[in-house]
């Protein structure tokens, strides 16, 4: 019975109260500042499913990439795969672990060695990973996966800077699957490309997911991207859960006045599909100095002295995981 | 190319295109090298001037006319064959003690071309190795190795080669030794700042995700991206060990008389430089020559190793 098995009842991936503080060196003399870049955060992940993690630059969504793919140890809080806590892996299991969590980033000009040809680049996990495969069987197994992200059989030769943006991302997908892993976690994987690219690179993504029953923590910032993938979307705000449910409803329906102003932010053609809110002023606060009570409450309209003072947790609110304090009055 | 197509197209259908421009076999990695090396042509100037060196080097004894130390009494100082006085055997002319210059030189080559070539390999894999591991693992290993490099550089090289070869005794190993841990700093330095910039690029990243140990992240993933500065450092770092074993040599550190290399040759040469140029100008002119033409194939090495560089 190991973490590799799924159990019935149980999410694939679930964190509990993560928590990741980095240490900043401020200079000579002064006292070490703490980056809260992450403060707790909890979420569950179904087999199959796609949960996005959304927000603005710096509230920690690359931060909790990292901590799903173990580069770096959480200060606190467990990440727990199929139920067992993944946090103290032997080597071994540490290499199970990574059989089923992979990921896929967001610069495809920077995650692909420049040195290497693509078929050693798609070579390196399986040869890392499954030591039973000969130099054959290995590069059959590449040569597989390249076909399924759409990748002519010639490019295996080829070096990453021969090939344009969306075709260097199918690379980053196929090193990502083809380990066949069970979750994948894709930090902006389109972001830097062309939107005509985006599109056909999210579609690969979503077809992938059928055929090879993988689920995506799918970390972005762009919302129409979201809306068209993603089953559930996680609001983040300065290293914590702002708002949490499924993608049609929040859409549909924001509750926390961050959401809204995140949707009112992206532009629309149609006036009727305009959410109707303030759209955000201000820059996000600082985390190495995050305002007292709700983090939000220096750009929020709806804010009162409860705000400033108290933070709020997250609770249900139809259906939903909302972490304000007058979530009633505003829905 | 497949990015064009409409984006509601399946990845099925990508696949199907794939038929279209066929690209013949790819060539091997050193053949490919080789025929970007081979289009620039300072470059192969030089490789043909190295093979040149290197073969006369290597059949020094078959090619030189005369014994490097053999002294003929009847022809102190003779002038090379185009000027008047010049004896016909000596085609360089001859030395102070009567010795052919060209036979000198040929033999020189050797123990030039050895010498810089040793104290390269020498200084280039301990300075890989230590500023790897500086910039890879950072902390307090990398203030050790990287502030001691600093005080190496703070001394004056040639005096720190000196106290070194004073330790060890003179002689030409010795030197090269000596020569090799004075150039340990620029390597250590070279390799620490590209390592650095390289670790925080995301393909490192994705590599330790995909189960990547120390040591294949190090000298695997990292190191081949950090080479192209090494390539160049490494051709002049064997110009300036020619230069430095001839400092030596002259301070009667290094080569020992009468081994013919070319910096000791210079130096003994130094009364005549007013008197009988040729002395001196010949094993210059080889210094110049070879160190000219190390630069020049580093340089075009460089761009041969760099895929960036390639269509």
């Amino acid at each position: 019975m190991s973490f590799l098995d799924a159990k019935p009842g149980v999410p694939l991936l679930e964190s509990d109260d993560l928590v990741r503080h980095y240490e900043v060196n401020r200079g000579l003399g002064k006292p070490n500042a703490t980056v809260k870049a992450l403060d707790g955060v909890s979420f569950s992940l179904e087999a199959q499913k796609t949960l996005a993690v959304v927000g603005e630059s710096g509230c920690g969504k690359s931060t909790l990439g990292r901590q799903l793919t173990l580069i770096e140890k959480p200060t606190s809080g467990a990440l727990k795969l199929n139920g067992t806590e993944v946090g103290h892996l032997s080597d071994k299991e540490a290499k199970q672990f990574r059989r089923t969590v992979q990921m896929i980033f967001q610069n495809p000009y920077g995650s692909l060695n420049p040195r290497k040809k693509v078929g050693q680049i798609l070579a390196e996990p399986v040869l890392l990973n499954m030591d039973n495969l000969g130099r054959k069987e290995r590069e059959e197994r590449v040569r597989a996966t390249m076909a399924k992200v759409g990748l002519r059989p010639e490019f295996y030769q080829r070096y990453p800077h021969m090939f344009s943006g969306g075709q260097r991302q199918r690379i980053a997908i196929a090193r990502a699957l083809i380990l066949e892993p069970k979750v994948i976690v894709a930090d902006e994987p389109v972001s830097a490309l062309d939107v005509s690219v985006q599109a056909q690179v999210l579609n690969l993504m979503m077809d992938l997911q059928e055929e090879m029953n993988v689920a995506y923590v799918f970390i972005s910032h762009d919302l129409s991207v979201v809306r068209h993938i993603a089953d559930d979307v996680m609001v983040m705000y300065l290293g914590r859960v702002a708002e949490k449910g499924p993608t049609d409803e929040i859409f549909a329906k924001p509750l926390h006045p961050y959401t809204r102003a995140l949707l009112a932010s992206a532009p629309k053609i149609d006036p009727t599909q305009r959410v109707k809110a303030e759209p955000l002023t201000g820059e996000l606060p600082s985390p190495i100095n995050p305002p007292s009570g709700c983090a939000f409450h220096k750009r929020c309209p709806f804010a009162t002295e409860e705000c400033a003072k108290v933070r709020p947790e997250l609770r249900n609110f139809e259906g939903r995981e909302v972490a304000c304090h007058r979530v009633e009055e505003i829905a | 190319m497949s990015e064009n197509t409409t984006p509601s197209a399946a990845h099925a259908s990508n696949v199907a295109e794939a038929a279209v421009e066929p690209i013949g076999a790819p060539p091997s990695p050193l053949r490919e090298t080789w025929d970007y090396f081979k289009k620039n042509r300072g470059a192969l100037a030089g490789l043909i001037v190295i093979a040149i060196i290197l073969f006369l080097a290597l059949t020094a004894q078959w090619v030189a006319p005369f014994d490097p130390v053999a002294q003929d009494r009847t022809a102190f100082l003779k002038p090379p064959i185009w000027m008047e006085g010049a004896d016909p055997r000596y085609i360089l002319g001859t030395d102070a003690v009567g010795r052919d210059i060209l036979s000198r030189l040929i033999h020189g080559a050797q123990l030039s071309v050895s010498i810089g070539v040793v104290v390269v390999i020498l200084s280039m894999i301990a300075g890989i190795a230590l500023g790897m591991v500086a910039g890879y693992f950072r902390g307090w290993v990398e203030v050790g190795v990287m502030r001691l490099m600093d005080i190496m550089l703070a001394l004056p090289s040639l005096i720190m080669a000196l106290a070194i070869v004073a330790i060890l005794g003179p002689g030409l190993e010795n030197a090269m030794l000596a020569i090799a841990i004075v150039q340990l700093p620029h390597y250590v330095r070279l390799t620490r700042a590209s390592v650095v910039s390289e670790l925080n690029k995301e393909y490192v990243i994705a590599s330790q995700i995909a189960g990547a140990g120390h040591v294949r992240q190090m000298f695997v993933n990292i190191l081949p991206n950090c080479m192209a500065p090494l390539i160049v450092q490494g051709t002049l770092g064997i110009s300036s060990a020619i230069l430095d074993a001839a400092a030596l040599g002259f301070l009667g550190l290094g080569a020992q008389p009468p081994l013919p290399e070319w910096g000791t040759m210079l130096s003994e040469a130094r009364e005549f430089v007013g008197s009988a140029w040729w002395v001196i100008t010949f094993p210059g002119l080889c210094i110049l020559v070879t160190v000219l033409a190390f630069n020049l194939m580093g340089d075009g090495l460089r761009d041969a190793l760099d895929p960036k560089m390639k269509r």
